[in-house]
């Protein structure tokens, strides 16, 4: 390897080292590789194994490279949930000398998976819609703190289940600019079309591989975005005006925020001169909530969905015991103790690596609903627990580093393989 | 299709003093190639923004054709971004990657069909329309991806600097390309970059801008024979028109030890005593008189038939760098000294203090 090879990292990884970056990315050696199925990108992208955890490579030019990393580190800082810059990766060169392009190393995030990986035969119409509306909270946050992103798709986000939902994380910061004095209306608008038209692109690709379970019309799932990006913009950033007798308005709108996942950090609150109307609008929004409180509560990092999940479970093991005036941390601890650990501890050793503990632990209480409503009866959690590992948990695919045959992503515009296609049957006007 | 016009737009970003784009008054005529083109932060992006609908405009108009679109939001201004998106569907065939944004827009079978076809006979992608995009070239992949744009037929393409990630040669080739393509569709196309080489070789007219100011708007050739200030003078052309303080002197100015013969009006036109004066490198001649600029020779260039002579010059106490075109085979060499002097019909002055042309506009 040439010595003129330049690596900036936010951390010293020595393995980054080992990695074979006097070979072009397309013909690294697969012992190198990772097979991780992955979006559909306009540049050559290949996931890597580096000490124990896989990163995503990408080949581009050194000033997209440096652009891309310093932004995903910037948006890192503004608590917005991306994939995390490894390194940038400049000066390559050949055994003999040719110039190979700059590359951009990010970490995979564990549990966090692409859209095409996310069903086993077929997308389900339940899953696209969860899907979207992740996407849609992720838009509404990166557009807050003046995000514009120029390319929201499906394969440019990951998603890491959460209690039933999915919660998205950015992974292609290329496109995207931060505007300091936020975005305008117009910027919003165009991001919100974009995405419209390319999860549209990405269904109806599944569903020309056979991938999308019949009945889903891609246009209906892809508008949905637009709707929840409204109606999560319009609680998030709007004004109200009331009565000034109408105060419990102020506390409804907060609650009604932290349904949502979101905690209002400052509130702008304006009377009218005469003191008869309030005008109430957020100012500072913050999301993960639910994460926070339990959090603090218990320790747990846990996505929003799960941490609202395992809060419910809580609550009622306060209420089942008596405990709703006791001091909540000592009830937190109790839970936690008795509940949560004891559950997470019995999985056996080699279970327990398929799936966050938070998600095993919502996992099992969806279960034992199931067998209550089947058999009629209250199950308690520790029969639940033994089915639910032998018939749930044990047949799931490991979730932590997903290894599956990598599907046909196009690359472009450098690649440029020619290989004959086989004609399709019929006519392509019957496709367009 | 339709024409494009700024009318005093400006965009004022909150919390700054000074316009990123300053009461931009532009025409781009229906079915013209407009080149946005300057130094990075002169609000050509800006200006393609606003007209895209993504920045507002704070003061001033936008219209496309005779709508005023100032406050209309960007997908029904009839407007299409192009290269936003370069990813291709891998299961889906060409005609479906060219048409399935109608779908999404509603557009009838038979239309699509119509559309797309027409988009692949003027891409040449009409026999790939039964094939998926693995089966094709980069060039043809990328002439998919702007077919998705042809088929929504937009009144106005906008290209944001659409070819800065490409590789020096795939640039040159889809320059040509898209250059090509545009004349064929006759689409109103306004295009930033900041590489004058892409202005000049892709623009019917080039709009240079500089600190959100619109500096000069004209053809390639206008802009390089006839620049309006030294700040368009030193931007466009490579390399560089030479351009320093000269001391004008009866009948023209002094260049080293001769006098360049000027416009009687130059002189006329400034009260100062001296000038900016500009010689683009292929109009400076080596001299075999030893009159004119002495110039020390740093390096020669040599590009085949031609080359470049880079060398120093010292104008009145000062060291000036220049720049002359000279015969590929015989040049003077590096560590010589030679004279130089300009071709008379093809000196530029400037005002010493606004930097504006003093000289009639040369006409080629």
């Amino acid at each position: 390897m040439p010595a003129s090879l330049n690596i900036t990292a936010a951390k010293v990884e020595p393995a980054l080292l080992d990695l074979p970056w006097s070979a072009p990315l397309d013909s690294w050696p697969d012992e190198t590789i990772a097979a991780l199925p992955k979006g559909i990108s306009r540049h050559l992208v290949r996931f890597a194994n580096l000490s124990g955890y896989v990163v995503a490579i990408k080949e581009t030019n050194e000033e997209m490279a440096r652009r891309e990393y310093e932004m995903l580190r910037t948006l890192q800082r503004l608590d917005i949930p991306c994939v995390e810059p490894v390194a940038v990766i400049t000066n390559r060169h050949t055994e003999d000398g040719a110039v190979l392009q700059s590359a951009l190393v990010t970490r995979h995030l564990k549990f966090s998976m692409p859209y095409r990986a996310l069903y086993s035969r077929s997308m389900r119409p339940d899953t696209a819609v969860r899907l979207v509306d992740a996407l849609a909270v992720l838009m509404v946050r990166l557009h807050i703190v003046g995000f514009f992103w120029g390319d929201v798709s499906l394969s440019n986000t990951l998603f890491r289940r959460d209690a039933g939902a999915f919660a998205a994380y950015l992974v292609d910061a290329e496109t995207g600019q931060l505007y300091q004095g936020g975005l305008s209306n117009g910027q919003r608008e165009n991001d919100l079309e974009i995405a419209r038209v390319n999860i549209a692109g990405e269904l109806f690709d599944l569903e020309a591989g056979g991938r999308l379970e019949e009945g889903i019309d891609p246009v209906e799932v892809s508008n949905g975005i637009v709707e929840q990006y409204r109606m999560l913009w319009k609680e998030l950033t709007s004004a109200e005006t009331f009565a000034s007798n109408e105060r419990w308005r102020i506390s409804q709108r907060v609650e009604r925020l932290n349904r949502l996942g979101f905690d209002i950090e400052e509130l702008a609150i304006k009377t009218d001169e005469g003191g008869t109307t309030v005008r109430i609008q957020p100012k500072v929004v913050d999301a993960g909530h639910h994460s926070r409180r339990l959090l603090r509560l218990t320790g747990l990092d846990a996505g929003e969905n799960q941490a609202r999940r395992l809060l419910n479970d809580h609550d009622s093991f306060a209420a089942r015991r008596g405990l709703e005036d006791a001091d909540e941390e000592q009830v937190a601890h109790q839970w936690l103790s008795t509940v949560f650990e004891p559950v997470i501890r019995s999985i056996p050793r080699e279970l327990r690596g398929k799936l966050e503990a938070a998600e095993m632990f919502h996992q099992l209480l969806d279960h034992r609903w199931y067998l209550s409503q089947d058999q009629n009866r209250d199950i308690p959690l520790a029969e639940a627990l033994t089915s639910y590992v032998d018939n749930v948990l044990r047949h799931r695919r490991d979730e932590a580093t997903i290894i599956e045959p990598p599907t046909g992503a196009i690359t472009l515009p450098t690649a440029a393989q020619l290989e004959e296609d086989e004609p399709q049957p019929g006519s392509w006007r019957d496709k367009v | 299709m339709a024409s494009v016009t700024f009318d005093k737009a400006t965009r004022l970003y909150p919390g700054s003093t000074r316009p990123a784009v300053d009461s931009l008054d532009l025409d781009v005529a229906d079915g013209e190639f407009l080149v946005l083109v300057g130094p990075s932060g002169c609000g050509k992006s800006t200006s393609l923004r606003m007209l895209a609908g993504l920045e507002e405009v704070n003061d001033g108009a936008i219209r496309i054709g005779e709508r005023d679109v100032t406050d209309v939001p960007p997908k029904d201004r009839d407007i299409a971004m192009v290269f936003q998106n370069y990813a291709l569907y891998p299961h889906m065939t060409v005609a479906e990657n060219m048409g399935f944004a109608l779908k999404i827009a509603g557009v009838g079978k038979e239309e699509r069909a119509t559309r797309v076809l027409e988009a692949a006979k003027l891409l040449d992608l009409e026999p790939y329309l039964d094939r998926k995009p693995k089966a094709l070239s980069g060039g043809q992949r990328q002439r998919v991806a702007m077919g998705r744009a042809i088929v929504r037929q937009p009144q106005v393409f906008l290209m944001d600097e659409p070819l800065s990630n490409l590789d020096a040669k795939l640039r040159v080739q889809t320059r040509t390309q898209i250059a090509s393509l545009q004349r064929r569709l006759g689409v109103t196309t306004v295009y930033v970059t900041h590489d004058q080489t892409e202005a000049l070789t892709m623009g019917d007219r080039i709009a240079v801008l500089k600190d959100g100011i619109l500096q000069q708007v004209g053809t390639p050739r206008d802009l390089y024979e006839s620049p309006a200030n030294v700040f368009v003078a030193g931007f466009i052309g490579s390399p560089a028109m030479n351009l320093f303080v000269a001391d004008l002197t009866d009948g023209g100015i002094r260049f080293g030890t001769g006098v360049a013969a000027l416009d009687r009006d130059v002189q006329a036109a400034t009260n100062l005593s001296q000038v900016t004066v500009g010689v683009r490198p292929e109009d400076l001649v080596v001299s075999t008189t030893g009159e004119g600029l002495q110039v020390q020779v740093d390096l020669v260039e040599e590009l085949g038939a031609d080359g470049y002579l880079y060398g120093h010059a010292d104008v009145a106490g000062n060291r000036v760098d220049v720049v002359a075109r000279v015969d590929g085979r015989a040049h003077p060499n590096a560590g010589e000294s030679v004279f130089i002097t300009p071709e008379p019909k093809h000196i530029h002055a400037f005002d010493l203090e606004s930097g504006q042309r003093l000289t009639r506009a040369i006409h080629a």
